[in-house]
């Protein structure tokens, strides 16, 4: 029964301090960890920001080896259109209990610097990551970047939000912003691959629900150049709003009014109410980015540099809180998971469907905000 | 997880992050045990509160209560001194509960008894399907607004939202209320604009006898909130009410059943 919560899982949480303040990633760990019901152990991951404040000028590439031998092959990618700063293995603390499952990949970091004669004709910077990330994922055996941002990083892998929390070191970093999920895999299957945040330069999703228009999607995103490699439907969402934010600069709201549409009817009744400008867009939204559309029920948070927006399908048929305390913005899936870590907020309400909880640093204004080039 | 006992039959229980089978397992015992009354402190959204125990135990949860807040209920009565999430009262038969805060979505799913007070607002989907029989009648009251989906499939019981928080120009309901609604009745405090209305309702000013239902319904809601009666009932009510008992028989009957008559 899709209207009923419960069923399908997940459990999602993002924190953002507005002033850019750095938080232990302990809050993270606990918030998420207080709904491992949500989750059922085969799925959980963190991202954050700010944690490599003197690498800062470099694109921190997050790498999964299934076998470190493969190490060799994803360097000599990175050579190609990279200069190699530094690299190292992610430390890891032994977790028994992670180990029953599956056997944990092993995980590199890179902090690169983009070639400027690896830059194709007509070529940004950040394209070339991205091509760079779509190389490694597509052509790379058993190599898989789960993020590739400044001064970011993802982490994540089969296992509840506490052992990857722990396996990881979750709680030596410390960031700007985190976000956090635990997974409960429906349709596609629980790998270290799998498991959220998905990322794409410093763009972070973590999402619950299912994209059942996974594939009108992914192949809108492949006309493009974007490949879908990693098995599951969160993907794609990170990669239209890369082409929609990044690529093709539509303001923010425009992105989610693409991405969770009106119905024609409300679109119809912004005319009656007299919104003619807003009908127009709308409407014209609506018609040329009808394959980015997504549908199903999902609840989503966003992250990059300069904030994180929640935002939630149509009717929304996945929960989703928000709250409110000084300089932090709290987002979840329930609301104790915000008050395990911070009992009294100012304001905690729960989001309209399709109306998306946009949550900047205080220096970003939302037109100003973040079209990276 | 803190058990101790505070007077006699009353016990108080420290859930912190607990996990909620241990919590209620306790609170079973208790009850096993005589208890009548349980105060829970430090409530991080234990699930499934009060469910699983017949009685008239009294449970009250300070914190945040978890998803499907007394599913199955079967006579306790609980009180929630803060928000609950999703799923208050959900398939609940008999009882009382009552939250002082806000509650989230599909909450009174299926609600065939009992009574519910939310004193915020509440999310999405709330009173879909909810049934009564005979003197079986489950009440369901908001005191703030409601959002999409608000009765949808009613098919017994009485729904009514009071919009006591509404800022002028809000609007009280989201869209698709009372959506193949087939039974019961709903009372909304206000209007509800007409493009929000499922097309199986019809709309109805309040009569005397929807005044005296309202009057005996609020009675509960306005003491448990410390709300004037007379306060509520200051701002007309509209009544919906649904056009048919079967919106869909058509669609799915057996031909022969249109056929001979059967079926209109």
């Amino acid at each position: 029964m899709a209207c009923y919560s419960e069923m399908s899982g997940c459990g999602l949480a993002g924190i953002v301090n507005r002033d850019g303040k750095k938080i232990s990633g302990k809050f993270i760990y606990d918030s998420i960890t207080s709904m491992k019901e949500r989750g059922n152990g085969m799925g959980a991951g963190y991202a954050a920001y700010g944690i490599y404040p003197e690498m800062a000028e470099y694109y921190a590439f997050h790498v999964m080896l299934d076998d470190i031998n493969y190490e060799s092959e994803v360097n000599a990618v990175l050579n190609r259109f990279f200069k190699v700063v530094k690299k190292e293995i992610i430390p890891t603390k032994s977790v028994p209990s992670l180990y029953k499952k599956t056997k944990p990949p092993v995980f590199y970091r890179y902090f690169v610097e983009p070639k400027e004669e690896a830059k194709l004709p007509m070529e940004t910077e950040e394209d070339l990551v991205v091509r760079a990330v779509m190389t490694i994922n597509d052509g790379v055996k058993g190599a898989y970047v789960i993020s590739s941002g400044k001064n970011m990083g993802a982490f994540k892998g089969v296992g509840h939000p506490d052992e990857i929390g722990d396996f990881f070191e979750i709680k030596e970093y410390e960031g700007y912003i985190w976000l956090a999920h635990t997974r409960f895999p429906t349709n596609t299957p629980g790998w270290w691959g799998g498991a959220h945040p998905f990322t794409l330069l410093d763009w972070a999703i973590v999402h619950n629900g299912e994209i059942t228009s996974y594939g009108t999607n992914k192949r809108y995103v492949e006309m493009f150049g974007y490949k879908c490699t990693l098995l599951t439907d969160t993907e794609v969402a990170a990669y239209i709003f890369d082409l929609l934010f990044r690529k093709h600069k539509l303001p923010i709201k425009a992105v989610f009014a693409a991405m969770a549409a009106p119905f024609w009817k409300d679109i119809e009744y912004y005319k009656e109410r007299g919104e003619e400008e807003l009908y127009e867009m709308a409407k014209m939204i609506r018609m040329i980015y009808a394959p980015a559309m997504l549908n199903g029920p999902f609840a989503m948070l966003f992250a990059f540099k300069d904030g994180v927006i929640g935002f939630n399908d149509r009717i929304k048929l996945r929960p989703f809180v928000a709250a409110v305390n000084g300089d932090t913005v709290y987002m979840a899936s329930e609301e104790s998971a915000i008050r395990v870590i911070c009992p009294e907020p100012e304001k905690v309400w729960m989001p309209k469907a399709g109306e998306p909880v946009i949550a900047l640093l205080k220096h970003c204004s939302e037109d100003s905000v973040c079209h990276p080039a | 997880m803190e058990v101790r006992q505070i007077a006699e039959k009353v016990y108080e229980i420290t859930c912190g992050t607990t996990h909620y089978r241990i919590v209620n397992q306790k609170i079973k015992e208790l009850v096993a045990e005589g208890a009548e009354r349980i105060v829970l402190k430090e409530v991080y959204g234990q699930r499934y509160i009060g469910t699983g125990i017949r009685g008239n135990v009294k449970i009250e949860i300070h914190g945040t209560a978890g998803n499907d807040l007394g599913i199955f209920l079967y006579g306790p009565e609980i009180e929630v001194f803060g928000n609950a999430q999703d799923g208050v009262g959900n398939t609940m038969m008999a009882g009382k509960i009552i939250v002082r805060g806000h509650a989230g979505d599909v909450c009174g799913y299926g609600m065939r008894g009992g009574k519910v007070y939310i004193e915020g607002d509440v999310g999405y989907r709330v009173g879909i399907h909810m049934k009564g029989y005979k003197n079986l009648i489950p009440t369901f009251i908001v005191g703030g607004k409601a959002g999409n989906f608000f009765g949808e499939y009613m098919a017994g019981g009485r729904l009514i939202l009071l919009g006591l928080n509404r800022k002028p120009g809000e609007d009280i309901v989201g869209d698709y209320c009372a959506t193949g609604m087939h039974g019961g009745v709903m009372y909304v405090r206000g209007e509800v604009p007409e493009r929000y209305l499922g097309k199986e309702v019809k709309v109805f000013e309040t009569d005397e006898e929807d005044m005296k239902i309202l009057r005996e319904e609020l009675k509960g809601f306005s003491e448990a909130f410390n709300i004037p009666l007379d306060e509520i009932l200051s701002e007309p009510f509209t009544k919906i009410v649904p056009v048919s008992a079967r919106p869909y028989g058509r669609m799915y009957a057996h031909r022969w059943g249109i056929a001979s008559g059967l079926i209109k």
